[in-house]
């Protein structure tokens, strides 16, 4: 059963990963395209709790950070989706109530994620970038995310639900 | 289950070992240059992925063309990709023909043209394009080692450079684009032969634009000047002639010694699809090899 879950896992990281990079065609907005790894990190941190979402988040940024167009430092996005599915991992008793609340955490996550990742190229100044492209494009990958929530999100927390595994007193 | 009890504090443990997993990987990644340990595990995700992306690319481009079908009909969608390869034809000739000019000119001229009208290419479609939010323009195009590509080659389009591979898998390879900017291009002005460094900015929309410094401080770049490649040793990772941009604006700070002028790029590269890859000529491939010949003479692949 165990192997069955990380299987689906596996194949959902996979699959949101490969569709960042591929359907960049019609999807991309000035380059910038929803971060699909990040919604499911998002997901499984409102259903899971901040343990599972932050492996998950590993797990998921080392696959963007491995993919082929990849060229940037391996780890910088593993390291900002563990902090993402950590922090949306402690909020998830409020976000959990309403879908504003959800919609919040997902926009907070998506601002977390991209600038953790933009704060890691300045630091070990790969690539050098500028701070005003930096600027430019956390806000529209935040509105990009949170217009694809409604259609993610509920989808993911129902996937992460079902694979949940049988729990008491809760 | 006591990690679903909503009234106790997550544990920081698991936290702070990813956290410190992360950083190893970055310091390994980042310390390592250019041979860096982590490159086996790159190599080995990007033949995963790749045929993945490649599976996805497939799937997703018939519905690429979805958005026209409201816009045109077809038959006016066919003239117009006429047009648009005949513009593109007619614009590679009239921005080459200065430095042919320039080529003839010199002693030199007529054998360098014949060597650089020789660039074989392989033939390969862009299947995937790197997010913005990671800050680096790079694609990956469905053509790899079994088809010839190496690391260090030139890519082109037919509107003129398009990048450099800086990594090839077994069938997949990844192109650092010109606009990246971490990339470096040595460029030549095409009416007086001067060279420069043309930097990119990092932006692919409409407005991407590259940087040029000259070598020679005393000249002033002329507005619509045309650049081409200014080529490195044994045309890796640049060959020489192949266009790159147009000037767009000239400016000088008391700063710099230097004139700095602003280029804007021949390519296309928010909508890059069909790209060549310079390769040697006689290449081992797994596809047909196209000449850039003016017969447009097609080697016979293996297929």
């Amino acid at each position: 059963m165990i192997a069955v879950r990380a299987l689906v896992v596996t194949g959902v990281v996979t699959l949101a990963v490969v569709l960042q990079v591929g359907l960049f065609g019609f999807l991309a907005y000035d380059g910038v395209v929803p971060n699909l790894a990040l919604l499911v990190v998002v997901a499984a941190a409102l259903v899971r709790g901040p343990e599972f979402a932050a492996v998950l988040g590993f797990l998921s940024g080392l696959a963007i950070d491995l993919a082929p167009p990849a060229d940037h430092v391996i780890g910088r996005w593993a390291l900002a989706l563990v902090i993402v599915g950590y922090l949306a991992g402690r909020v998830r008793h409020d976000a959990r109530t309403s879908a504003v609340a959800a919609v919040i955490a997902v926009a907070a996550s998506s601002f977390v994620g991209t600038s953790v990742f933009a704060l890691s190229g300045l630091v070990l100044g790969d690539p050098a970038l500028p701070v005003a492209e930096a600027l430019q494009v956390i806000p529209v990958a935040v509105v990009y995310d949170v217009l694809l929530t409604p259609f993610v999100l509920p989808l993911m927390m129902l996937l992460f639900r079902r694979l949940e595994p049988v729990q008491v007193g809760y | 289950m006591a990690m679903h009890d909503p009234h106790k504090r997550p544990s920081r443990t698991v936290l702070v070992l990813l956290l410190l997993a992360s950083f190893t990987l970055i310091t390994l990644d980042a310390r390592g240059g250019e041979d860096s340990p982590i490159d086996p595990l790159r190599s080995a995700a990007g033949e995963v992925f790749g045929p993945i992306e490649e599976g996805t690319a497939t799937v997703v481009r018939p519905f690429s063309a979805v958005p026209d079908f409201f816009r045109t009909t077809g038959s006016l969608r066919d003239d117009v990709t006429r047009l648009q390869a005949e513009n593109s034809a007619l614009r590679g000739e009239l921005v080459t023909s200065d430095i042919d000019r320039n080529r003839i000119a010199e002693l030199d001229g007529l054998l360098r043209t014949s060597k650089d009208t020789g660039y074989a290419l392989v033939p390969s479609r862009v299947i995937a394009m790197g997010p913005a939010q990671s800050f680096s323009r790079t694609v990956t195009i469905d053509a790899g080692t079994t088809s010839g590509v190496r690391p260090d080659m030139t890519v082109v389009n037919n509107d003129g450079l398009v990048g450099r591979v800086i990594r090839a898998h077994r069938g997949t390879a990844t192109v650092l684009l010109i606009v990246d900017a971490e990339s470096v291009v040595g460029g030549r002005l095409g009416s007086s032969m001067e060279v420069g460094f043309l930097r990119g900015r990092g932006d692919v929309g409409g407005n991407g634009r590259l940087d040029l410094d000259l070598v020679d401080n005393a000249v002033t770049p002329a507005k619509d000047d045309v650049l081409v490649t200014w080529g490195s040793e044994n045309g890796a990772p640049y060959v020489s002639g192949i266009p790159i941009g147009r000037v767009t604006s000239v400016f000088s700070s008391p700063r710099e010694l230097a004139k700095r002028a602003t280029i804007d790029p021949l390519v296309d590269f928010s909508s890059l699809d069909l790209v060549g890859v310079v390769v040697r000529d006689g290449t081992k491939s797994d596809r047909t090899v196209v000449k850039a010949d003016r017969d447009a003479a097609v080697e016979g692949g293996q297929r």
